[in-house]
């Protein structure tokens, strides 16, 4: 017994962020590597056939098992019905919840979906996903064993306190066939501004399908690829050791690093100025532009991450930049403006927030907020 | 347009094709289910497996049952499968095993589990040789990551099972 205690309901502050301060292996290049686990309860249907009853036992059982868990200690526990919209975005812009935890098939929050995170490890789990359970950790730039390892920990604690389904040939069972077996998706968001600049990306991203890994924006499945990120994972889960998916992920997401790195020697030597020229002026665009969409933003922040990491740019640090890119978010946005905000309004904020990441020389205030009640506000906003 | 590779589903993915630098580029538009086929994630299939199941036709709805055809479990029918790519409940695999089987070769290329063999504190241990196996594994993954109390704890238990102290 841990003597853990589950934490229900506390304000969102900064959970779930300390992966933006680990400056992992290749993080000029890897930002983050995620590994999840898809996990079911043995008796129970699968979370789209589930009834409200049996998805308030399952939330119930899970709670349960995690507050006695010896790996996780303290642990912090949402359950989504009870955040407010904009509170549950801001977890989906953290990677922390998939968008169909938050949304349900009727547009409504599913009833049960909830998150635990722990707060002594870089770990936590979904609960009432697809999956009954979805045990997950993000870290810093680009460290899979590690991630594997902690995911690993998790599992073996919560699989001798809740019955899982297991099937002696199929493996671990999950509602979608495409997930059966390990269970396990690990998966990288990685930069590669350089092999696109060169026309190779779509070479290499060929190549990557025909070795069994695939690839999609940066919020996953269905999302669009913006600023040259490319969120890498296998593509199947059955019929090899976990240790070798992980392995072959890792062989292969190293070589694209080395691409990529060749890719931007061969910008240097051949075309320095055109590559200057990029980077100065997204520096240009977004330390003084007054709007911005967060698609132009993550476009120009591509730009001088590259110019960052090939010391163009002698700042911002590229951590600055993946943190701009979490607090630019609509979401986080508005909880640094205690307010909603339509399209007009984010745009004009997010411009005003990446001036001061990027400059630190602007005034803080951002117009327009209404109550400016100081310091509280200011820590929100300020970067480091 | 049509997919230029089935001809019969809207082409929605576009796949640019190189073999060096200097080349001209080759563009193919391919449906979903063809782009999948060749490896391309383009993320935006909300079913993959619905789509590769629609995308073989005919002779892959035979063989996975009638639509009639429901789990006794959770009711979950051959046809609403085929239609959200999403199984009902653990039961389903029992169910549907041996279409599942095929599917399974299909997009995994095995149907055989390799990985953790889980056992539950309930369950007997039936297999210890894979167990041994799977704690060596993560043994070696607790040095790499030097999380050594986890180190001495996988030991123990497998000097518990090897019986060697």
């Amino acid at each position: 017994m841990s003597g853990a205690r589950v934490f229900d309901g506390p304000e969102l502050k900064d959970q779930g962020l300390a992966w933006l301060d680990e400056a992992g292996p290749d993080h000029e290049i890897v930002l983050s590597t995620r590994v999840r686990l898809a996990r079911n309860v043995q008796g129970l249907p699968f979370g789209a056939k589930a009834s409200g009853e049996e998805r308030d036992r399952l939330l119930a059982q899970a709670r349960a098992a995690l507050s006695d868990a010896d790996v996780l200690g303290d642990v912090d526990f949402w359950e989504m019905p009870t955040l407010d919209a904009s509170d549950r975005t801001l977890l989906l812009e953290r990677h922390l919840v998939s968008r169909e935890l938050i949304l349900g098939p009727e547009g409504n929050t599913p009833r049960g979906a909830a998150l635990a995170l722990s707060r002594r490890r870089e770990v936590g789990l979904m609960i009432n996903e697809e999956d009954h359970l979805r045990l997950q950790t993000l870290r810093g730039g680009f460290q899979l064993t590690r991630a594997w390892h902690d995911v690993d920990q998790l599992d073996e604690d919560i699989g001798q306190r809740l019955p899982y389904a297991f099937h002696h040939e199929f493996g671990f069972l999950t509602s979608c066939p495409t997930n059966v077996g390990t269970g396990l998706r690990a998966s990288v968001l990685i930069h590669l501004p350089a092999l696109v600049l060169t026309k190779q990306i779509q070479k290499v991203l060929e190549g990557m399908g025909q070795l069994g890994l695939t690839y999609r924006g940066l919020y996953g499945e269905g999302s669009k690829i913006v600023g040259n990120f490319f969120q890498v994972s296998n593509q199947t889960t059955l019929g090899r050791t976990e240790d070798d998916l992980i392995e072959q992920l890792e062989s292969l997401v190293g070589r694209v690093i080395g691409y990529e790195k060749q890719a931007r020697s061969v910008l240097l030597r051949e075309a320095p100025n055109v590559l200057e020229d990029k980077v100065w002026r997204a520096y240009g665009i977004l330390s003084h532009a007054r709007s911005l969409s967060f698609e132009e933003m993550m476009n120009l922040l591509s730009g001088i991450r590259l110019g960052v990491s090939l010391k163009l740019l002698k700042t911002p640090r590229v951590e600055t930049i993946s943190r701009v890119m979490i607090h630019a978010q609509t979401a986080h946005l508005e909880r640094a403006a205690r307010r909603r905000l339509d399209e007009t309004d984010a745009d004009v904020f997010r411009a005003t927030y990446v001036r001061e990441a990027l400059t630190g020389t602007e005034t803080r205030s951002v117009e327009g907020t209404g109550d400016d009640d100081g310091d509280a506000e200011g820590r929100d906003l300020r970067l480091e | 347009m049509n997919c230029e590779h089935c001809g019969e589903r809207p082409a929605e993915v576009t796949l640019t094709e190189m073999e060096s630098l200097d080349d001209e580029m080759k563009t193919l538009h391919l449906c979903q289910a063809c782009a999948a086929l060749k490896g391309v994630g383009t993320g935006s299939a909300s079913a993959p497996i619905a789509d590769l199941l629609a995308h073989l036709g005919g002779s892959e709805e035979r063989d996975f049952g009638s639509d009639a055809d429901a789990c006794e479990y959770c009711g979950t029918r051959a046809r609403d499968f085929r239609k959200t790519g999403r199984l009902g409940c653990p039961q389903c695999y029992a169910y549907f095993e041996s279409q599942l089987r095929e599917l399974l070769r299909r997009v995994h290329g095995s149907s055989q589990h390799m990985g953790k063999v889980y056992v539950s504190s309930a369950v007997d241990i039936d297999d210890d040789e894979n167990r041994i196996e799977t704690l060596r594994r993560r043994l070696e993954r607790a040095v790499e990551v030097e999380d050594f109390e986890s180190a001495a704890a996988l030991r123990d238990q497998i000097h518990t099972l090897t019986g060697t102290s």
